[in-house]
């Protein structure tokens, strides 16, 4: 058993280019004793794929291992950050998250049904939610989109519902938005002409330069990346995508992002969530 | 400064000559995926082969392996490996595939390196202007016509 896996590496390697450390693409992701699904069947309106994977399973033996334990898995320094801001009073009312959502643990679930449409008819994301309640509830200043504050809060919030299936609404009042966010995705932009979908759909699973590309999912949202060392945000890693293929980044938060969110987070329906995980 | 100024002024005239002898992305003809006629300048094997590996200019290593540049770390595997691509295709051929290889592979995630125009949204550094220069083109070019087997 040993062998074979040493031997299926050693070739990989070879094929790819001397040096490159390679995924476990067979390991299985357990956190603290209990197992999380890595993969699950894709969902009907997938129609060029059958099997959604999460990210995880695509990172190398040393950064699979670092999200597997919440000890060594650096996402957890923001987490408490982010537990310190939730109790933390701000703004004119003098409130803190806490005085009101006493028990963090309550938001069990909540991420694995956003973005959903409110009942104002518009498309909100866990960050609309937050600064909502900021500005609303609060008389506060909204966090900034990717700033270490939301990413820190958003983070503990999804680490709530973690090993929970993502179920978002595609249908409904959904659709128009889902449907923008599947044109989005599918559309090619930049110098480099390129979609979303030319390489976490068709590529997923092949070497590019040194990167080994997945499916682009983002049950694992806020992800501490390696090469940051720092939280990042769903929109914050789309902008970096779009910027790689030369093309103009729509700007984090607008209803460009957040129908594309609202497409790419159903593109998981049925995998786990993982927040806060860790990448390259 | 009078050094530096005439050094401008050099470099200005070379740039406008080179200029006059290029075909724009804009007026390259294709024939059956193909581009017979060279863009101009002289391709240079050599600096090819750098243009090839480098990651702000061809990163064609970023989908292709290719075993002349194995002290290169990283290849990539999205596209077919590049040994021997000079048995398989003419340098018309390997031309049309740099300068814009959707003409011959329909809906390619090959980005075309020669195009100044119809792509949606580019960084404005970088709105209307190619990949490549014609020179660089013809530079990786000539660098293919070097990858053969036979
Ligand atoms: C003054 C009270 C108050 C404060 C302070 C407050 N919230 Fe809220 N929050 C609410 C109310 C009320 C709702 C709506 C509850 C509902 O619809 O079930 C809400 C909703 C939410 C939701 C959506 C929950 C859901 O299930 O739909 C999130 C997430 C949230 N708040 C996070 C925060 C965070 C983070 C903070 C601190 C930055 C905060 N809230 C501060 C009162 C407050
Ligand atoms: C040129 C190829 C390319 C294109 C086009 C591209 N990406 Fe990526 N993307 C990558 C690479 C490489 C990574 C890092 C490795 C990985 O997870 O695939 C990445 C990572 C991601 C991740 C993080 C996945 C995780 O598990 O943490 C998301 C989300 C993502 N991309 C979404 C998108 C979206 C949305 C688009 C279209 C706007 C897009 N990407 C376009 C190459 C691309
Ligand atoms: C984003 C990935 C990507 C990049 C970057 C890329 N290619 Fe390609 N290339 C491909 C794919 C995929 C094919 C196969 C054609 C197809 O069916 O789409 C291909 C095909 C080719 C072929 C034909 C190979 C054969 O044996 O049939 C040549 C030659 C080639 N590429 C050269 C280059 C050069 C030179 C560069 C850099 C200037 C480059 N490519 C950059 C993806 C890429």
């Amino acid at each position: 058993m040993r062998l074979t896996k040493i031997s299926a590496m050693a070739f990989a390697a070879l094929i790819a280019g001397a040096g490159v450390a390679t995924a476990d693409e067979s390991a299985e992701l357990s956190i603290e004793g209990k197992t999380i699904p890595t993969r699950a069947e894709a969902p009907a309106y997938l129609e060029n794929i059958d099997e959604v994977i999460s990210g995880w399973v695509y990172r190398s033996d040393e950064t699979q291992t670092l999200q597997a334990d919440d000890f060594d898995n650096p996402a957890f320094v923001f987490v408490d950050t982010g537990a310190d801001l939730f109790a933390e009073a701000d703004g004119s009312a003098g409130k803190s998250c806490k005085d009101c959502h006493e028990n963090v643990e309550d938001f069990a679930g909540l991420t694995t049904t956003l973005p959903r449409v409110n009942e104002a008819g518009e498309l909100e994301t866990l960050t609309d939610l937050v600064n909502e309640c900021r500005t609303e509830r609060m008389g506060a200043e909204p966090w900034k989109y990717s700033g270490t504050q939301m990413t820190a809060v958003t983070a503990l919030i999804g680490l709530q519902s973690r090993g929970m299936p993502v179920n978002v609404a595609v249908d409904g009042p959904a659709a128009p938005f889902w449907e923008k966010g599947k044109e989005l995705y599918y559309t090619r932009v930049g110098q480099l002409d390129l979609a979303c979908a030319n390489c976490h759909e068709d590529n997923y699973g092949n070497m590019i330069r040194a990167d080994r590309l997945s499916q682009g999912q983002i049950n694992g949202f806020p992800t501490y990346r390696l090469k940051n060392a720092k939280l990042n945000s769903v929109h914050g890693r789309f902008k970096g995508c779009m910027t790689n293929v030369r093309a103009t980044p729509y700007k984090e938060g607008s209803d460009e992002f957040e129908a594309l969110e609202l497409y790419v987070a159903s593109r998981g329906n049925g995998l786990a969530i993982e927040t806060p995980s860790v990448r390259n | 400064m009078k050094h530096a100024l005439y050094g401008l002024v050099v470099i200005a005239a070379t740039a406008t000559v080179a200029m006059a002898a290029e075909t724009a992305p804009t007026d390259v003809k294709f024939e059956d995926g193909a581009v017979g006629a060279s863009l101009g300048p002289a391709g240079d094997a050599a600096n090819g082969r750098k243009v090839f590996a480098n990651r702000k200019l061809g990163n064609c290593l970023a989908c292709h392996v290719n075993s002349d540049l194995a002290e290169q770390p990283f290849h990539g595997e999205v596209g077919p490996p590049l040994d021997g691509v000079a048995d398989r295709w003419s340098e018309a051929e390997l031309r049309g595939i740099v300068v814009n290889a959707k003409n011959l592979f329909e809906g390619t995630i090959m980005p075309a390196f020669y195009i100044s125009e119809g792509y949606n949204r580019p960084l404005k550094d970088f709105a209307g202007t190619p990949v490549l220069t014609a020179q660089e083109v013809e530079d990786v070019v000539a660098y293919l016509m070097t990858l053969k087997e036979q």
